[in-house]
């Protein structure tokens, strides 16, 4: 069967001013899939994202759309000043901004918002300012902002990244449940074991695509040591991929001197 | 009766009326824009521009371009300049508006060192002039102060999203440079048609600290778009009266008067935290 492609970046490179920050990408995203980006630090995981959405345009190469989909972005959460004086509510019908005139928010706006807020666990919420919210529930409403755009692809930029492990599973349930209703995702992270092996296909990049497949397929020492830089051990642990990183070897032992 | 009479006294000078009115409109219209810049971080673009105002003016004074059309074109030029630097990433805002202010400053010192009278130019760029307004000037501020209300309440969404998150902004369709541009068009031109009366020092004042007691007061972006000019007006008007009865500067009254209010709206909202905070301990 052959899928519809939302999303295809060909030998796309992107650049920051003189700064290639990714080159030759050839990646497709198809209608109803949920990929995970990931890499290390500075690999281009998050320029990749920002070129999906448009807000980076390629230097080299092409990325296209199909035409009329909606796509919303996720940025980390660590992007915007949670001090700001918003209301959750005000967040999240931001996104319905373009061609909207007078502050007024609309009763279907509230309706719509009140909806995604029920969908996502944080029915009550919508009167708070955002600085009373935990880390998981800033999380949840910047997802809930982005599907208040009614997006066809949701594309999120490290949604687990400085969240305990309870908001790292709320989290990634919430985005299987969003998954399973229809919606195709795209997301970066660079935690291989909580996050990035629990999804149906990764990509390994560092400035290119290493390896795309299932986890069980680029989850291996060979993909892995050419992505990080660095040797990684993989297990098996109930049936998925667990990655060991043991560190440098050679590390002397710290000692103290007791006078 | 008798002090009702005694408070009108200045009001028989129709350069104190004007110069009364001018002020408040003026602390208004900065207070509003004042909730973008001290919310954006830029609390030193009122001061950076008018500084560029100045270099607009001058030049416009020794080519013999009428004031209004060089000195706006510059200051105009100057915002979207900074707007753009700050853009690229390398380069912050703070150092965006430090380089082009400063350079069109010294540009305008420059021309008046050569051609005119730099010291006097510079103290009246400074301190304004409340003695010399003239009703074109209370009409220029009335006038850009119902263009920002217009606009800013019209694309109130807009301004708030480019604000809080630029970047999901221009993925959703808002055309974030064009907002920063108009922010920027907004202050250029009320720092014109407020510099002469009123001065840099006061402008930058006026930008920064009305918004920012607005936001001591209230978590909510629409309140702070309405506290804040209210505050900016409260404080210009209480200026300009005691400076009649003090016999001091006004530009420099009307600062003291916001700044009090500051100091009292910090320690009551300190306060206030406080209170709550002993509270949660009882429990």
């Amino acid at each position: 069967m052959i899928r519809e492609a939302l999303v295809r970046c060909e030998h796309m490179s992107c650049a920051y001013d003189a700064n290639v920050v990714i080159h030759d990408i050839d990646l497709t995203v198809h209608k109803g899939d949920f990929v995970g980006i990931v890499g290390p630090s500075g690999s281009g995981k998050s320029t990749l994202l920002k070129s999906m959405v448009g807000a980076v345009s390629p230097v080299h190469g092409s990325i296209t759309t199909a035409p009329g989909i909606r796509m919303a972005y996720v940025p980390q959460v660590e992007s915007v000043d949670w001090n700001f004086p918003v209301t959750v509510l005000e967040v999240i019908v931001m996104t319905r901004s373009k061609n909207r005139r007078w502050p007024r928010i609309t009763a279907e706006e509230r309706r719509d918002a009140t909806d995604v807020l029920a969908r996502l666990g944080l029915t009550g919420l919508e009167n708070r300012h955002i600085r009373e919210l935990s880390g998981g529930q800033q999380q949840r409403v910047f997802i809930a902002r982005a599907l208040f755009y009614n997006p066809d692809v949701l594309v999120l930029d490290e949604p687990t990244s400085g969240v305990d492990v309870r908001t790292r599973h709320e989290v990634l349930h919430l985005l299987s449940e969003l998954h399973s209703q229809g919606l195709t995702v795209v997301l970066s992270t660079h935690d291989l074991n909580g996050l990035a092996a629990h999804l149906p296909r990764l990509v390994c990049m560092n400035k290119t695509v290493i390896a795309d497949g299932s986890p069980t397929e680029v989850i291996n020492p060979v993909v892995l040591e050419q992505t990080y830089g660095a040797p990684m051990e993989v297990l098996q642990h109930g049936g998925m991929p667990v990655v060991l990183d043991h560190g440098p070897h050679e590390l002397s032992p710290i000692t103290t001197k007791i006078s | 009766m008798f002090v009702a009479f005694d408070l009108l006294e200045p009001y028989q000078f129709a350069f104190f009326r004007h110069g009364v009115v001018v002020a408040t409109l003026a602390g208004a219209l900065c207070g509003i824009l004042g909730v973008f810049v001290v919310l954006r971080g830029m609390s030193y673009i009122g001061h950076g521009l008018s500084h560029a105002v100045f270099g607009g003016a001058a030049a416009s004074a020794v080519i013999g371009v009428n004031f209004f059309l060089g000195a706006g074109l510059w200051g105009i030029a100057s915002g979207v300049l900074i707007g753009r630097i700050a853009r690229r990433r390398i380069i912050g805002a703070d150092a965006a508006i430090g380089v082009v202010t400063t350079a069109s400053f010294a540009v305008g010192l420059v021309l008046l060192n050569r051609y005119g009278q730099a010291q006097k130019s510079i103290e009246a760029v400074l301190f304004g002039s409340v003695l010399g307004v003239r009703t074109s000037d209370v009409l220029a501020v009335a006038i850009v102060l119902v263009a920002v209300v217009g606009i800013v309440t019209l694309w109130y969404r807009t301004f708030l999203f480019a604000t809080f998150d630029p970047e999901v902004a221009d993925v959703s369709g808002v055309r974030v440079p064009r907002v920063e541009a108009a922010l920027m068009v907004m202050l250029s031109m009320t720092i014109l048609v407020t510099m002469r009366v009123i001065g840099t020092l006061l402008i930058s004042a006026l930008l920064v600290i009305p918004a920012s007691i607005a936001r001591m007061l209230t978590n909510s972006f629409a309140r702070m778009l309405w506290i804040a000019p209210l505050v900016g007006a409260f404080s210009a008007f209480a200026g300009m009266n005691l400076s009649y009865w003090l016999d001091t500067s006004s530009s420099a009254t009307i600062i003291l008067v916001a700044a009090l209010t500051f100091v009292a709206v910090y320690a009551v909202t300190g306060l206030r935290g406080r209170a709550r905070i002993g509270a949660l301990h009882h429990i």
